[in-house]
Formats: C-alpha cells, sequence, structure tokens
C-alpha cells in the first residue's frame, strides 16, 4: 500500500513526466508552449497567471487562452490583476470558470458582463497582500506562469527591475510541489544576479517578444491643474507639516503627483526638508525626481520598476533599493507589508465618499477591485511602534479619553466635482447598487470610513479624527464638500463650530493664498522638464514625449 | 527656492505671448473682447463661443518701433481659424498696409480651418493668406512664431511658410496633413501618430530649423522668442524681387532632392552629417544651434 | 447651450467706470470671464453660457458667494462656460473680480 501523503508530489511527478518531451533541460521551444501548459496543467487546476499592476506574462497568457478547452477546462485562476484582453478570453473560451483577484481595471467592462452572464464565479476580490497570503493557506497555485527577464541554462531566472508578485507566488507554488513556468525575454549565459534559484523553478520559454509592461505611475506635469497645485499645498501645509510625516505612501493620480512636484518648491519654502518625505514606499514616480534631486528623499522602497526609470534608479542608489548587479530591486509583497506597518500616511484620491467617509472607486457595470489601496488606507492595528505622527492622530481620535494606540493617517485628497460635473460626494455609494446588480455579499468599498483619518478637497480639509459623533462627522465631510448636492445640503452653523474648533480648515485657516496657487509653482511643468531634472537619465516611454 | 526661471512660451495664453513678447505696456487691442465679435456659426452649431473668436489682435512696439501683433488661442477650438478669427487677421495685415509697422508678428498655435465653420472658415483663411501677401509685397515683413500645443497645421501651415521667417521652439510643429489624419489616410506603418518622439523628429521645431523652413530656434521661453524676434526687426527687410524667389525656389529644389528619401528627422540629420541625431532631441537649442552653425547656410537664413 | 441672466446686490467696486477684464479661456473643463462696467452701483449683472445643462441652481450658488467676497456692484460680468466646475468658476472669478481690485 502506498504511503497516502506525498499524493502532491506524486502528482507533480506526473506533470513533469509529461512536461519533460516538451523541453530540452529546462527550456520549452515558443512553438512547444500550447502542448507544454496542455501537459503540465490539469482540468480543475488552480493556475496563477502573472498579471501584475505592471508587468504581464503576456505570451504566456495568449497561449493559455489558445489551449484546448477538452483538454483544459475547469481551472481557477488565481492573480493580482486581469490587465489583458487574453486574461477574459481564458474564461470566455471556457478554459477557466473561476477567479480570485485583486485589480481589473482595464477589463473591468468585460468581467462585469461574465458575471452578468453567469460564465464566471469570483471567488472573492482582494487587496494585494490579503492574495499573497491565501497563496499560503487556501489559494496556493497548482502552477504559476510568470514573467522574467532572463533565464540561465540551469533555470534560475533573473527579474531585474520590475519584480512585482513574482517571489509571493514562486514561493507558494514551488514549496506546495507546484509546477513554475517562466517566459522570459532572453537566454543568458550568466545572469546578473539570481532572483529566483533553479530549484523553485521546472521549466522557461523565451518569448517572441519582451513581456509587456505598463506606465502605470507616470503621470504628465502638464496635466496638473491650479486646483490641484491648491489642494497639494493644503496638504503639504495642513498635513504633511503639522503631523511630521516622513514616512508615507501615495497612491497614483495627479493630485499626489502635483504634491510630488511642489516639495522642492513650496515645501522647501516653509523649510520643511528633511521634516517630512524622508522615506517612502512608492513606484519610482518620475514627478518624485525633483524632490529627489533636491535633497528631501532619504529612502525609496517599491513595489515594481516604472518604464523609463530603470536607469536613474540605477545611478540613484543611495536612494532607491538596488542589487550588487546595480539594478533595482523590487516587491510587492514587501513593499505593501511596509505601507502597511511601517508608513505613517497613506494618501490617495478616489471617485466617492459618502457621508461616513466611506470611499470608493467602484462604478456601475464595471468589476474592478482596489489593487493595494485598501491596504495602504487601512490603520494597522498590530502597529506597536511609536512616531509622532501616528501618536499625535492616536491622541487626536482618542480627545478626552487616554489614548492607548496611535493611529495612521488615512487621507482621501479629491476635487469635489469630477469630469461631466459627477459629485464626488454623495448620499450612496454606487457601490452598493454594484452589489445589487453583480450579486456581491458586501458593497466594494475601498476605504472605509473608520480608517480616513482626512478629506483634502479645494474647499479645505476635515479632519474626522476631532468629529466626536456621527453627526459631526456628517457635517464635517459636508462641510468640505463645496456645492455638490451634499455639501449644500450642510448646517450651515454646525460647519461655522467645526470650523471654529478647527476641525475643518479652509484655505485662508492653514495660511494658503489661493492665488499661489498656480503652475508656476511645480518644479517641473512637463516631462521635459523631469528629464532635465533627472540630467537626462529619466527615458520616458513615447507615449509621454512631446519632442 | 528651485522655482523654474523660464515663462513658458507653450504654457501661456495668446494675451500672456503677447505681453512678453513686445515692449512693456504698449500692446493696445484691437477688435477685443468687449467687443463680443462671436462666431455666429459655433452659436447655430449651439456650441460654446469665446468673445474673441480665439485670436487677439492689435498694436504695440517692440525695441520702441511699432509692430502689429496677432496671437492664436491654441485651447479654443484648437486655434482653429473661423470666420471672425479669419477676418480679425485678415484685418491686421490690411492695417498693416495703412499704418506701415516695421513687422507684423503672428503667434501661431493652429490645427488650420474650422471644420465647423466649413465655407465660411476656408473662405476666411483663403482671404488671410492673400492679406498677408499683399502686405509683403507692400514691404511690410511678416514674421511668424511657432512654439504652442497646436503647432501650425493645415492653413495654418501654409500661412507659416508664407511669412518671410519663422521663430520655432522645439515644442512647436509645423506641417500640412496633421498626424492623425496621415495615419488614418495612409496606415500606421506609414506614420504611427502615437510615436510623439517621431512626430517631432518629422514635424517639430528642430527638424523645421534643420530643413530651414524656420529661421530660428529658441527655447521655450517667451524672453527667447522675444529676443528672437527683435532680431528679426534688426536685419533689413528681406527682398521680393524675382531673384529672390528664383533663389528660393532653387534651394527648395535642391533640398526636395538631397533629402528625397528621408522618412524621419534622423535621416535629415545623418544626412546633414550632424554627429550623434538620436541624441539631438535631448539637446537645448543653444547646443542645438551650435551644432548647425558650421552647415553650408540654409535658405532661410 | 443654456444661458441665464442674474442680478446680484454687491458693495460697489471702485473702479466700476474703468472696467475692463478678462479672465480663462473657452475649452474644456474651463471658461472665460469678461468683465464691464454694469448699470447700477450697488448690483452685479451677470450672463452666464453655459454648455452644461440643469446646473442653473449650482451656478447661483457659486456666483452669490463669489459675489458676496468681493465689490463688484456697478460691474457686469458676462460668462461663456465650457463645464468648468464650481471650483474652476469660483477660482476665474475671484482672479476677474481681484484683477479689478489690484488696480485699485
Amino acid at each position: 500500500m502506498g504511503a497516502p501523503w506525498n499524493q502532491r508530489a506524486a502528482r507533480r511527478a506526473r506533470r513533469l513526466e509529461r512536461l519533460a518531451p516538451l523541453t530540452r533541460g529546462r527550456q520549452i521551444a515558443a512553438a512547444d508552449i500550447i502542448a507544454a501548459l496542455e501537459a503540465a496543467i490539469e482540468p480543475g487546476d488552480r493556475v496563477c497567471l502573472e498579471g501584475n499592476n505592471q508587468k504581464q506574462a503576456d505570451f504566456l497568457a495568449g497561449s493559455l487562452a489558445d489551449c484546448s478547452p477538452e483538454r483544459l477546462h475547469d481551472l481557477h485562476m488565481v492573480q493580482s490583476v486581469l490587465a489583458l484582453p487574453a486574461h477574459i478570453d481564458v474564461f470566455e473560451r471556457g478554459i477557466a470558470n473561476r477567479l480570485d483577484f485583486s485589480f481589473s481595471g482595464p477589463q473591468a467592462n468585460r468581467l462585469a458582463r461574465l458575471v452578468e452572464e453567469r460564465r464566471i464565479a469570483i471567488g472573492a476580490i482582494h487587496t494585494y497582500l490579503e492574495l499573497f497570503g491565501r497563496y499560503f493557506v487556501d489559494l496556493t497555485p497548482d502552477v504559476c506562469l510568470i514573467a522574467a527577464q532572463a533565464a540561465d541554462a540551469d533555470g534560475n531566472l533573473y527579474l531585474g527591475p520590475n519584480t512585482e508578485d513574482t517571489p509571493a507566488i514562486v514561493e507558494a507554488t514551488a514549496f506546495r510541489h507546484g509546477i513554475v513556468i517562466a517566459q522570459v525575454n532572453e537566454k543568458l549565459d550568466r545572469l546578473p544576479r539570481v532572483d529566483i534559484p533553479a530549484d523553485w523553478t521546472d521549466a522557461f520559454v523565451v518569448a517572441p517578444r519582451p513581456n509587456y509592461i505598463e506606465p502605470l505611475f507616470t503621470r504628465d506635469p502638464a496635466q496638473i491643474t491650479e486646483i490641484q497645485v491648491l489642494m497639494a499645498m493644503m496638504a503639504i501645509k495642513g498635513i504633511y507639516a503639522e503631523y511630521g510625516v516622513q514616512r508615507l505612501n501615495h497612491g497614483i493620480g495627479f493630485d499626489t503627483a502635483a504634491i510630488e512636484l511642489l516639495l522642492p518648491t513650496y515645501a522647501e519654502s516653509l523649510g520643511l526638508r528633511g521634516k517630512i518625505c524622508s522615506h517612502w514606499a512608492l513606484n519610482p514616480h518620475p514627478t518624485l525626481i525633483p524632490a529627489i534631486e533636491a535633497g528631501f528623499v532619504e529612502s525609496v522602497h517599491s513595489f515594481g520598476s516604472e518604464v523609463g526609470m530603470e536607469n536613474y534608479v540605477a545611478a540613484r542608489s543611495d536612494v532607491f533599493f538596488t542589487g550588487h548587479d546595480g539594478s533595482m530591486r523590487s516587491n510587492r509583497a514587501f513593499c505593501q507589508t511596509a505601507g502597511l506597518y511601517a508608513c505613517d500616511m497613506f494618501i490617495g484620491s478616489t471617485l466617492q465618499i459618502d457621508l461616513a467617509g466611506n470611499s470608493s472607486t467602484a462604478t456601475l457595470g464595471r468589476i474592478a477591485g482596489f489593487g493595494g489601496a485598501p491596504n495602504m488606507g487601512s490603520d494597522a492595528r498590530g502597529r506597536r511602534h511609536a512616531s509622532p505622527a501616528w501618536l499625535r492622530a492616536g491622541r487626536e481620535r482618542a480627545g478626552d479619553a487616554i489614548a492607548t494606540r496611535g493611529q495612521k493617517l488615512v487621507v482621501q485628497t479629491v476635487e469635489t466635482f469630477r469630469e461631466h460635473m459627477a459629485p464626488a460626494f454623495v448620499e450612496r455609494l454606487d457601490a452598493w447598487q454594484l452589489m445589487e446588480d453583480m450579486g456581491m455579499e458586501l458593497p466594494p468599498i475601498m476605504i472605509h470610513g473608520d480608517d480616513v483619518t482626512h478629506i483634502v478637497t479645494e474647499e479645505g480639509i476635515a479632519n474626522l479624527l476631532l468629529c466626536r459623533s456621527a453627526a459631526e462627522r456628517e457635517q464635517a465631510i459636508r462641510g468640505v464638500a463645496g456645492y455638490t448636492p451634499v455639501g449644500r445640503a450642510r448646517d450651515a452653523r454646525m460647519v461655522e463650530n467645526l470650523r471654529d474648533r478647527g476641525v475643518i480648515r479652509r484655505p485662508e485657516d492653514i495660511g494658503i493664498d489661493k492665488r499661489d496657487a498656480t503652475r508656476d509653482l511645480l518644479a517641473a511643468r512637463s516631462i521635459k522638464d523631469l528629464v532635465r531634472a533627472s540630467g537626462g537619465l529619466y527615458d520616458p516611454p513615447r507615449r509621454f514625449r512631446n519632442w | 527656492m528651485s522655482r523654474l526661471q523660464r515663462h513658458s512660451w507653450f504654457e501661456a495664453d495668446a494675451r500672456a505671448r503677447i505681453a512678453g513678447l513686445v515692449d512693456a505696456d504698449s500692446f493696445r487691442e484691437l477688435c477685443g473682447p468687449h467687443e463680443r465679435l462671436t462666431s455666429p456659426h459655433l452659436a447655430v452649431l449651439d456650441l460654446p463661443v469665446a468673445f474673441d473668436d480665439g485670436v487677439v489682435v492689435g498694436e504695440a512696439t517692440l525695441d520702441g518701433r511699432p509692430v502689429l501683433v496677432g496671437a492664436q488661442q491654441g485651447e479654443f477650438n484648437g486655434g482653429a481659424v473661423g470666420e471672425i478669427h479669419g477676418a480679425k487677421l485678415r484685418g491686421l495685415f490690411e492695417r498693416a498696409r495703412r499704418t506701415r509697422p516695421a513687422a507684423v508678428l503672428l503667434a501661431i498655435d493652429s490645427g488650420g480651418v474650422r471644420l465647423h465653420e466649413a465655407n465660411a472658415g476656408l473662405i476666411a483663411i483663403s482671404e488671410l493668406m492673400r492679406a498677408l501677401l499683399a502686405a509683403r509685397a507692400d514691404g511690410i515683413p511678416v514674421y511668424g512664431l511657432i512654439g504652442g500645443s497646436c503647432g501650425a497645421f493645415g492653413g495654418m501651415g501654409i500661412v507659416a511658410r508664407l511669412c518671410d521667417a519663422l521663430v520655432m521652439s522645439e515644442e512647436g510643429r509645423l506641417g500640412l496633413s496633421g498626424p492623425e489624419v496621415i495615419e488614418t489616410v495612409k496606415g500606421v506603418d506609414e506614420f504611427d501618430s502615437k510615436d510623439r518622439a517621431l512626430v517631432w523628429r518629422v514635424t517639430g521645431g528642430k527638424l523645421r530649423r534643420s530643413l530651414g523652413d524656420a529661421t530660428t530656434l529658441v527655447d521655450d521661453d517667451i524672453a527667447a522668442f522675444r529676443d528672437a524676434a527683435r532680431s528679426l526687426l534688426a536685419r533689413p527687410v528681406p527682398a521680393r524681387d524675382l531673384a529672390a524667389l528664383d533663389a528660393d525656389q532653387f534651394a527648395l529644389a535642391q533640398r526636395a532632392a538631397r533629402h528625397a528619401d528621408a522618412r524621419d528627422g534622423l535621416d535629415v540629420w545623418r544626412a546633414l552629417g550632424l554627429p550623434d541625431p538620436t541624441a539631438i532631441p535631448m539637446l537645448d537649442a543653444a547646443d542645438f544651434n551650435r551644432l548647425l552653425a558650421p552647415l553650408s547656410p540654409t535658405e532661410a537664413a | 447651450m443654456e444661458r441665464f441672466t442674474l442680478s446680484l446686490p454687491s458693495a460697489p467696486c471702485a473702479r466700476a467706470d474703468a472696467a475692463a477684464a478678462l479672465c480663462g479661456v473657452v475649452s474644456s473643463g474651463n471658461l472665460e470671464i469678461l468683465v464691464d462696467r454694469g448699470s447700477m452701483a450697488d448690483r452685479c449683472d451677470i450672463e452666464v453660457n453655459t454648455s452644461a445643462h440643469g446646473f442653473r441652481d449650482t451656478w447661483e450658488a457659486v456666483l452669490t458667494d463669489a459675489i458676496a467676497r468681493h465689490a463688484a456692484g456697478g460691474l457686469a460680468l458676462a460668462i461663456n462656460d465650457a463645464g468648468a466646475t464650481p471650483a474652476v468658476v469660483s477660482l476665474r472669478l475671484d482672479q476677474a473680480l481681484e484683477a479689478l481690485e489690484d488696480r485699485a
């Protein structure tokens, strides 16, 4: 009678046996990839496809979608991001029918349609760190299809600057007897550095084209408006300076890009260099270049790289995490952890906020998820080490009671109206309607109101930590909601009272003259300015150039 | 505070460009917004109008000498020329023949004819071309300045080349059909309009300066445009006789033959013998002009 | 286009009889404001032409608050709007009216 405790190892051995004829050493020929996938994967498998936020195992994704549904079916996809059309094709073609994921921005409409047509079962939407955690508990992949920069003949992998999710995925898969297949851009005799050892991988294929990477974190300064400059000034003087925010994460957007570009100018003029923004959990935003060059930034750890920033990062190895080979090292799992526990503030934008401060980017007809925002935008109850900002926020929240803990600053920055005069402040989030339409168990809320500490709009800053009741919180939010229906329904007397107490602060209360809020305050006003600020090291992707 | 010292021409609106171009406080606007000469065609289409129909015209001085100035508002309908807009510019040139300024300065920022206005727009731009040529024939120099987001395309691309000389920044572009139109009609292999670096290597200020379409290349700085305008004003009125025309024609024929196979600014720069063509887009104006200086003079120099 | 006019009470502007200013450009999400001499010293006459329909009461609220911030009596404002948000409208109004105050 065979030992019943090595089933997984036995299954792995059978998969490798089927794969063996299609490999030369560890290498699969590109022409054989479909056959290889059909050999290594079994129906009903849990498959992790590296659809990251930025880099995509696009050759493997397209090949998986081209597999025969007779051979491969009922797959359960676990992946961070559905970015490519092929990611949805695997469902439409009957190869997969179940999904656990984190973000699907580019494919959100198609995903919603699949749900409406009942052709997909969504397990859950997760935040990144949550999904990675489940890879080690109840969502361990049987096969993972990953993207790396290079492999050597032994099967060691070099991930290069854009590491993202790969280490987390591979560790979970490899050590539960799963199969690890990588697409690489090139095969080298000797890797610049070994990021994934050959003992953890099974096979690789050299893809016909380099894997696609989306330049998600590049924002053209030319598009930053005066209103965004005003809000950035308020954030810097009213929050960063007030609390002494030294360690932070910026959610990507033009609002935070404006803050980054105001550091060498406005923040410098306030004497804040060295007092704020020294340590970052952040991708290498091109808009951070002037602040780095001006000496604001001591360290940056990143989730992934950013297209065009590789040489700049390598040349600023005092600031960024780089390997002995000189190239950047990033890691989404560790950067998300840093954002949760080691940062004192998260600030980002959103599409809708309700009267409790709940914030969501969920809109009707789309199932998108939130990526890392729910993690970054949450208070970390497990945190124990103190910092001035954390302690102060905790004391503000405790009020007259004795504070037993601090609190992470979670700031939402949003203009009161979006395009087409859509109000950002609403009585009821679209998330509730989406929940009904899509049969979800909970409304898709990105950041919960009880985690939000401050809201910044063009009308001012609302400090929710200082609110003593739900009614005060509601009026504090109405008091910065401008001319939206929510804002105009404010109780004017209560709002004035909140302003007297400093719960609401208008620009003039913070000592800001709105006439100073012009684009002249930006340290760079174009992509070209950023290239110049980097001394020519930043090499922007084609779509961002105008010279 | 490391605030940027330059005042960007690209970012400035029409009145800010004029204010920085001419002598301080010397600009007096004609047919200004208070007269509310708005487009009847846009109104019929129920579209927003502008009180100045997207162009600012008037008189000023430069180095104390009288000039007439026109500046298009690129942000309004892509700077496109409609009936009123075109009439204001035509009127500017007709005024030039009466008042005989030292020059007419035209800050161009336009995609060409305002299609909403159909024939009225076409007629307007044709009349403007005629009036410009008449002013030149009458001995009034006309100088164009291109550095805005719309560049000079379509009918305004033609207008630009009717000027005696052109000042361009690298951000400026000059062409006839727009890049998107070329791609739509001829396909992406012919011209990938999303390859912005390519678009600028084919229509941008540095390439135009290299071919001699532009006389002067400046940085994206209002003060630099002003200095270039002053230099043009200081030189003698360009010759307009048959000999000058024949010389222009000869130079253009030579140029067409020399660069017959060029598909990219890189090919042009290689043919001109410039070192390291791929690095040229990153040079600032001063370094680029130094690079160009030793070459045989281009026809507009 | 939606078009309407308002007349709001306001403290007299010191420079009303020399009033002439233009602020902003008519592009998507933006607006232009023309300031002229008005008819009554203690009122500000405002004419709004906007491409966004159904927001008259929002306009009235924004304009009322802006006029209250400044001495705009004796002025006439004419607005061409291409879908600017209240934040942008308030900003331009402040810019236009402060330009007059600076000249005083």
